[in-house]
């Protein structure tokens, strides 16, 4: 594995408690492969990616596990040496588009800042990798965008610019948090295939995090389910798709209204997640569970083997979770 | 030949706003929102309208629930011209017509109750005496799903599917006949989603609704609509069943668009059709098609004039001029299945 999260555990203290916002997380992403996280609102989908990043602050904390890129852990270093990896080897692109380009730079000039940073590139080097990347991403008239402030472009351009700037210094791996979620469907078609281009030519790994489950089976290689911060199940998109085992990813399944058959109504799963500070004793599922079994409510299921994919439900194994 | 009744009619509407005068006050820029649009909405059934962002479909719906005054074009409610009311007589018809947003975050006064927003309306309207608002309060509060004892909490203590039913609840209040359903399940979980797309339906049974169902995603559109209309910038490009629509689109616009949206249907991986860059500023649009900067069938002819929307055969509306043998095509099918 090119990037390997190894038991992470990341804690927010709020004033009515402890948010275990990751809870024992693993998984892992090749080199030029997609995985494609996806999970309630809330369920811990952009904490497990800012963690990567080294991006938690105050009142959060990584306090448990590893990750391993190229043999090396990232938790636990410094901010210093995390600028030297982030938006250089491992570029975020973040859901907003307009809140993390600088409103009152030139987009040019903040592709170029970013390039001069993480690259030994001239001036003028920084410049032409920046209209290469602009026109990459399928801006018209790349040099003439140079000049334009973020306002000037529309939402598909700004996302476009940002994914421009994540992959400026060539990434090994890019972390994309939402990346379409505020753009068209025309639009979101366009950078959707612009990154599934992007990891062909250059074997960038890709983490996709996003609720939209359409985008998943068209672009995922590699599935992770989240709930209430913990993975409950992983599995290849197929079967995912397919074959799906714990109740949640069933219940998400059955519960999208589909273009290709009519439905009178649409299976509802009953209730909302609990609250993060108050999780049940049992499984975080088992109030909106249908299949719910006395043992449920009492333990944790463990995340175990299931013929070469995982799931966390007590309907498929009896293993419950050693450290809850 | 069609027996549905009408209830609610728009005839040519536009709405155009002004962003930019001159010193003498004369307009630079028009921003043309919504441009010459007519649809039908029958009795009981649920129109969807669909697009990409900043098409005008929010405008319409504004201009249907008085928040905006049309800058041209007759709405025609159950046979009244809207549009030719004085503001006073106007407003004797906005409880008619209510309308949910999309954001159930913002649309509430987190100051009130919300057994106290959900009276507001009914003593605003005087819709009942005094002493029989808590009932009809608590009798709403059922129908959407919540519990009477949740009345008195305000709404920050609830989550977005039930500040959502909140909000239809305080929709409902004024016993209205058509709802302008903006948007009201996109900020949603999808597991949250399907809860309120169900509840919706149930009441428009219930309450013998007819719905106006703006949405960008259109596979919920699908799902809740009867009929269905596409728009590009402030034009209606096509209007027809939703099952004819979606299985067999004719404007260019409307099969880029289905076919760009992603399917969790693995198993069938469908023809995309890639648009080449953005949707254009609805600013000063140029004279034809609008949607030619963009359109892989567009050719000269296109960008002269505007394409109506017309009607090919059997309510499949469509606006262009140059799918043409297409058309021709389908029209024959929709009249034999006609006959
Ligand atoms: N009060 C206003 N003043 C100026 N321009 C406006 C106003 N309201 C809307 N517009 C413009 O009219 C156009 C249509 O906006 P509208 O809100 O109807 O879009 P929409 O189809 O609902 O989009 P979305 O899917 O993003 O909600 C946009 O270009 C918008 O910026
Ligand atoms: N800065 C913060 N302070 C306190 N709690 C936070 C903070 N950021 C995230 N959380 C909590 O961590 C959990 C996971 O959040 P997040 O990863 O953002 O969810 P998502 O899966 O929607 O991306 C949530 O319960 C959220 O409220
Ligand atoms: S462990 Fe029990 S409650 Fe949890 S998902 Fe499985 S069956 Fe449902
Ligand atoms: S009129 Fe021309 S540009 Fe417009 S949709 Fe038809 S072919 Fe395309
Ligand atoms: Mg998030
Ligand atoms: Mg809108």
């Amino acid at each position: 594995m090119l990037l390997e999260v190894e038991n992470l555990q990341t804690e927010f203290k709020v004033k009515r408690g402890t948010v275990k916002a990751v809870n024992n997380v693993s998984f892992g992403v090749e080199k030029g492969e997609i995985l494609a996280i996806v999970g309630e609102s809330g369920s811990g989908k952009s904490v497990s990616s800012l963690s990567i990043m080294g991006l938690i602050r105050n009142p959060g904390k990584v306090t448990g596990g590893k990750i391993m890129f190229h043999d090396e852990n990232l938790v636990g270093k410094s901010n210093k040496e995390m600028n030297k990896i982030r938006g250089d080897k491992i570029s975020m692109i973040f859901q907003e588009p307009m809140t993390s380009l600088n409103p009152v730079y030139k987009i040019g000039d903040q592709i170029m800042e970013s390039i001069l940073t993480h690259t030994e590139l001239s001036k003028t080097e920084a410049k032409e990798t920046a209209i290469k990347m602009l026109d990459l991403v399928g801006i018209p008239s790349p040099e003439k965008r140079m000049d334009d402030y973020p306002h000037q472009m529309s939402g598909g351009m700004r996302q476009r610019v940002m994914i421009a700037m994540a992959l400026s210094c060539n990434p090994e791996v890019l972390i994309a948090d939402e990346p379409t979620t505020a753009l068209d469907v025309t639009i979101q078609a366009q950078i959707l295939e612009l990154i599934d281009r992007l990891r062909n030519k250059i074997g960038m790994a890709v983490l996709l995090i996003t609720h939209d489950l359409g985008v998943v089976a068209e672009t995922a290689d590699r599935v992770v389910v989240m709930y209430c911060g913990r993975i409950v199940e992983q599995a290849d998109v197929k079967d995912i798709f397919t074959d799906p085992l714990h109740p949640y990813t069933k219940g998400l399944l059955e519960s999208i209204p589909r273009m290709e058959e009519d439905r009178d109504r649409l299976y509802m799963i009953k209730g909302v997640v609990p609250d993060p500070t108050k999780l049940p004793k049992g499984c975080s599922f088992a109030d909106r569970c249908e299949n719910c079994m006395e043992k449920c409510k009492e333990h944790m299921p463990a995340l175990v083997d299931v013929g070469g994919r995982k799931v966390r439900c007590f309907l498929y194994s009896d293993e419950e979770e050693v450290d809850v | 030949m069609d027996k549905r009744e009408v209830l609610l009619e728009v005839q040519n509407l536009s709405k155009f706003f002004t962003v930019n005068t001159s010193f003498f006050g004369r307009p630079i820029d028009v921003l043309k929102a919504v441009d010459n649009v007519s649809f039908k909405i029958y009795k009981g059934e649920a129109f969807g309208l669909v697009g990409e962002s900043g098409c005008g479909k929010s405008t319409i719906g504004k201009m249907l629930v008085n928040l905006y005054t049309p800058t041209s074009g007759k709405i025609i409610y159950d046979g009244v011209e809207l549009t030719a009311l004085k503001q006073k007589e106007r407003r004797k018809y906005c409880k008619e017509i209510q309308l949910i947003f999309q954001d159930p975050y913002a649309s509430l006064n987190p100051k009130m109750t919300i057994g106290d927003i959900i009276a507001e309306p009914i003593l605003i309207n005087k819709i009942l005496p005094k002493n029989e608002v808590e009932k009809r309060v608590n009798y709403l509060l059922d129908c959407v799903g919540l519990a009477n004892h949740q009345r008195n909490r305000y709404p920050h203590e609830f989550s977005g599917g039930q500040r959502q039913r909140v909000g239809i609840a305080r929709a409902l209040a004024v016993n209205p006949k058509l709802i302008v359903c903006d948007e009201p399940v996109s900020a949603l979980d999808v597991s949250i989603q399907a809860q309120v797309l169900n509840l919706l339906d149930d009441l428009k049974d219930e309450f013998g609704l007819t719905y106006l169902f703006i949405a960008h995603g259109l596979n919920v559109v699908k799902h809740i609509s009867d009929r269905v209309g596409v728009m590009y910038l402030g034009k209606l490009m096509e209007v027809a069943d939703k099952n004819e629509l979606y299985n067999h689109p004719l404007n260019p616009y409307t099969q880029a668009l289905l076919s760009a949206i992603p399917s969790v249907d693995i198993t069938h991986k469908k023809e995309r059709i890639i648009l080449k860059g953005d949707v254009p500023t609805p600013i000063n649009p140029p004279d034809g098609c609008r949607f030619a900067s963009r359109c892989f069938r567009a050719n000269d002819k296109c960008t002269e004039h505007c394409p109506e929307l017309k009607d090919i055969a059997n309510g499949h509306f469509v606006a262009c001029d140059f799918c043409g043998e297409i058309n021709t095509e389908r029209r024959i099918i929709l009249e034999n299945k006609q006959t």
